[in-house]
């Protein structure tokens, strides 16, 4: 607790975060990052489809894509891996993706307060500029409260 | 509409791969669904990931509205607009459950009211709202 945690990375998260659990079990793989932007990919797969008469990645895994990626975004943003909760996500569809292809999802997180974190992203299949969704959403910090993770402020707030 | 709960069918593979099916279960007619906790939906450790329940809470809105247009004799191809999802508690280890209300069925959108509950069906854990386009093939 009092060693200095490495500045959070979400390349170098994404080895542990994406070994077991629903995003492991969805295959889900890093690709990119910003300073406060985190980009994941959904890969194909034959038993994510959402429609009987249309090889197309089924909703439901681009919105687990979304929230990940979301998350990703506000650590790389502030820096530290936090827990999050997810309070609010809205998708909205544009279109299908295409047949038998996997999907990115870009998130970045443009508004950070002590315990609120606000993000917007696009899922696209090859072109940015003709994304699948867009995504808008808002997370609460939980757990400890975020004041302690500096240590030169420990003891000296009172906390809830 | 309990007919039509009986003649919905197979969920979606993306929903069976996951785990969900159907309780058998229905509540002002509309089918609940369940998914048992476990590595597929599990986020930070012990507690259900918020793309998991969404995918819960997606396909109770899609069975609400594949029951609700069998029991009018449509067969539209749907299409989704939008979903919004409101997560009210973290979910915990044990299983949770879905069920969706057709808030209105029109010719082209439907508006799809869902809710998901753990232990207490009078605590939700998360709630969504759909709209989602219908495609008539025959059009």
């Amino acid at each position: 607790m009092n060693t200095p945690t490495p500045r959070f990375d979400a390349r170098e998260a994404s080895k542990w975060f994406f070994r077991h659990g629903h995003t492991g079990w969805l295959g889900l793989r890093f690709t990119e990052q910003g300073d406060n932007w985190v980009e994941l990919e959904l890969p194909w797969r034959e038993d994510l489809l959402g429609d009987r008469s249309r090889p197309v990645l089924a909703s439901g895994p681009i919105i687990s894509l979304m929230d990940m990626a979301s998350g990703m975004a506000i650590w790389q943003t502030r820096g530290t891996f936090a827990p999050v909760a997810t309070l609010d996500l809205r998708v909205d569809y544009q279109r299908p993706a295409r047949a038998r292809a996997g999907v990115k999802g870009r998130v970045e997180c443009y508004c950070i307060t002590r315990s609120a974190a606000f993000v917007r992203g696009i899922a696209y299949d090859d072109d940015m500029a003709d994304p699948v969704a867009h995504v808008a959403g808002c997370f609460m910090t939980i757990g400890t409260d975020p004041r302690e993770e500096n240590p030169a402020l420990k003891g000296a707030l009172g906390h809830d | 509409m309990t007919e039509a709960v009986r003649e919905f069918g197979d969920l979606p593979a993306y929903a069976r791969s996951l785990g969900i099916a159907l309780t058998g279960e229905e509540e002002h007619g509309m089918p609940v669904l369940t998914v048992a906790f476990g590595p597929t939906v599990e986020g930070r450790p012990q507690h259900f990931h918020g793309g998991a329940t969404a995918g819960l809470l997606e396909n109770a809105g899609y069975a609400a509205l594949r029951t609700a247009l069998i029991a009018a004799g449509r067969n539209p191809q749907l299409k989704p607009i939008n979903i919004t999802v409101q997560y009210l508690a973290a979910g915990k280890s044990r299983a949770s459950f879905a069920v969706g209300r057709v808030t209105r069925l029109g010719r082209r959108n439907a508006n799809i009211a869902v809710e998901a509950w753990q232990d207490d069906r009078e605590r939700p854990i998360a709630t969504a709202v759909l709209n989602i386009l219908m495609v008539d093939p025959s059009a």
